[in-house]
């Protein structure tokens, strides 16, 4: 992988890491209000995915969403407005965490309904496909959204019409405090992709250069007509399902481990080790990035809130 | 103007729209070589071929979800459910997604969606295949919907989904498929959404009536007529947005109203529409408001008990003179 992509990588990373510490400052500080569901440690993902798409390439997201919606361009600023329920939010304070959306950045938006951005994402890849253009459609989705029938309508509905739509299930271990194999028939959750013919991988999640080769794949099969591709990665999230959960599904020392295993550090590592950057670049995207942050959250806090007069605008496309 | 079937004119509307926008297509259960089980899209495939007009496996869930995905990335879709009862299996994507996704993006979205498919009594197809669901559909703003009761309505009322920007259920009814009725032959015929039809004007009883409804109702109305009863029969044509001003200006004048539809009686759209009357023309009222609907029981498969629990003809003469005390 070239430089220039490795470290728009490392910076997504150190951006979405940061976003959702300070939200979850905000948060403790009674700003924000509603659900906060954190992707901390499930970076690489979205990342990596989201630096192999173009502007014009689709995605949906879930209600873990910061994560995706900062990788395929959402600013940072309009984006903490939106969790703190502003009018200059993406969504002037109609969605909050869980709906950012952006259609002109391909941002088809996230979705607090588990799974329900999966079909939606073969819709955006069935309307590349009408218009015969190369766009592609990824879906991003949880270990638990695997046990939708919706996912398994889109999966089959994608391979039958062979739509450009990539599957990427970030199985980060729990469906809210269900451990995965209380929740789920199978060990590695590709192989149900062996159901609807279509090639199905899993790897580390946590491993860019592993995300990146299996997906590069999937985006070329599905630029050449020849339909979707599923990909499971494999993950851990960080921290518990919301601000409030108390985690008494796992141990201390299980998360303690997976922090080892940070993809934010590891990228760094192989950075450093391999001489494609220095430790003073790598500190300059990271400062670089609070100070983002720092504006994002300045601006949000100095946002108006929306007009209560205008709670019902939006509702109808007015003809 | 031309004389023909209400499958005909939707059918025709859906190839007229198709061959103007080339953001339309059409998917669902079965309509492609067969044409829809009513003949609805029955010659679309040959047309446009199997890329506009898409048979999709049997999940209503998925396909639904493509439909509001394709929206979303700017396509205009037509999902045909074969059942309206089938909307229930495809709620979420319908009820969450579809109807909320402009609004809570905060109005950077478009979904254009026609949802259409048949409902209804007649044919012996039980309790999941012969409801009228409408009223859910109401209930959830972000929605238009509308209610087609003639050939005509259902070409204008379809044209104009057609060019709307909006996600829009579309209650066509199995009984009015093989309906007659003149058809006007311009291109760009279209119904506004929101505008009642006056389908007999009269001055001693409002009758709202939707869908078959409509028929039944008038029918009533003309019977009436020999017994010196005028009453003027409304169809509201669509339910989502609502013609208040039609029907209450209609009820000022004749201080009563009932209204009959096929959905249950109870929290169905009359309940909504009584209510509507009772706020705005509270004081020109004579009587009470009646509503006429399926009684609150799943709808029958034998004839005879289906018969028993949807309004009869009876039972719109009944609520007429009761609400002018005969």
């Amino acid at each position: 992988m070239e430089k220039e992509r490795l470290i728009w990588i490392y910076r997504k990373m150190h951006e979405i890491r940061k976003f959702e510490e300070r939200a979850l400052q905000l948060f403790e500080k009674d700003k924000l209000r509603g659900s906060v569901h954190l992707y901390i440690g499930e970076e690489a993902i979205a990342a990596t995915v989201c630096s192999l798409l173009r502007d014009s390439d689709y995605i949906t997201s879930t209600h873990r969403g910061h994560g995706h919606c900062i990788a395929k361009g959402a600013e940072l600023a309009p984006a903490l407005a939106e969790l703190m329920g502003k009018s200059t939010g993406y969504c002037q304070g109609r969605g909050g965490s869980m709906h950012i959306a952006d259609v002109t950045k391909g941002n088809l938006g996230a979705n607090a309904i588990v799974g329900a951005g999966v079909p939606i994402a073969a819709g955006g890849a069935l309307a590349a496909q009408l218009r015969g253009s190369d766009q592609v459609s990824v879906t991003f989705f949880g270990d638990g959204a695997s046990n939708e029938g919706v996912v398994h309508e889109a999966m089959n509905l994608a391979s039958v019409w062979k739509l450009p739509v990539i599957f990427i299930c970030e199985n980060n271990e729990f469906g809210i405090s269900t451990p995965v194999k209380q929740s789920t028939s199978v060990k590695d959750i590709s192989v149900r992709s062996a159901a609807y013919d279509m090639p199905g991988y899993t790897v580390d999640g946590n491993d860019v250069f592993a995300i990146d080769e299996v997906v590069s794949k999937a985006i070329e099969r599905a630029k050449d007509g020849q339909g979707p591709t599923f990909i499971e990665c494999k993950t851990y999230r960080w921290l518990g399902h919301w601000t409030g959960d108390p985690q008494i599904y796992r141990t201390k020392e299980e998360v303690e481990a997976w922090k080892e295993k940070c993809p934010i550090k590891r990228l760094e590592n192989y950075l450093i080790e391999n001489k494609i950057s220095t430790e003073e670049e790598l500190k300059k995207i990271e400062a670089d990035v609070l100070v983002a942050v720092d504006e994002a959250e300045k601006f949000a806090l100095e946002s108006p809130e929306p007009d209560p007069s205008k709670a019902l605008e939006y509702v109808y496309f007015e003809n | 103007m031309s004389r023909k079937a209400y499958a005909i004119a939707i059918k025709d509307v859906l190839a007229e729209e198709m061959r103007r926008d080339d953001r339309i297509f059409i998917m669902g259960e079965d309509i492609a070589e067969q044409g829809g089980i009513f003949g609805c899209t029955r010659g679309l495939l040959e047309e446009f071929g199997e890329s506009r007009v898409r048979n999709t496996p049997i999940s209503e869930a998925g396909f639904m979800g493509a439909g509001v995905g394709a929206a979303l990335a700017g396509m205009k879709p037509v999902v045909e459910l074969m059942y309206m009862d089938f909307s229930l299996v495809a709620a979420d994507q319908i009820l969450n997604q579809a109807a909320k996704i402009r609004y809570m993006y905060g109005g950077k979205a478009t979904l254009p969606l026609v949802i259409r498919g048949q409902q209804g009594i007649g044919r012996g197809n039980a309790a999941t295949h012969s409801q009228s669901t409408e009223a859910i559909f109401m209930h959830i703003p972000g929605l238009k919907v509308a209610m087609p009761s003639t050939p005509a309505d259902a070409a204008g009322l379809l044209r104009t989904a057609l060019r709307d920007n909006n996600p829009i259920m579309f209650f066509e009814h199995k009984l009015l498929y093989s309906v007659k009725g003149e058809v006007p032959d311009d291109p760009d015929f279209v119904i506004p959404f929101g505008k009642a039809n006056i389908v007999k004007e009269g001055n001693d009883v409002t009758i709202i009536a939707t869908s078959q409804y409509v028929g039944k109702a008038l029918t009533v109305a003309n019977k009436l007529e020999s017994e010196g009863i005028c009453a003027e029969v409304i169809d509201p044509r669509t339910l989502v947005p609502f013609d208040t001003e039609t029907v209450v200006n209609s009820v000022k004048k004749t201080g009563r109203a009932i209204v009959v539809h096929e959905a249950h009686k109870n929290a169905g759209p009359g309940a909504e529409i009584a209510s509507l009357i009772m706020e705005e023309a509270f004081k020109y009222l004579d009587a009470p408001v009646l509503r006429l609907g399926a009684k609150a029981c799943p709808l029958p498969f034998n004839l005879g008990l289906e018969n028993a629990v949807v309004p009869q003809e009876e039972d719109i003469e009944k609520a007429v003179k009761s609400v002018l005390y005969k």
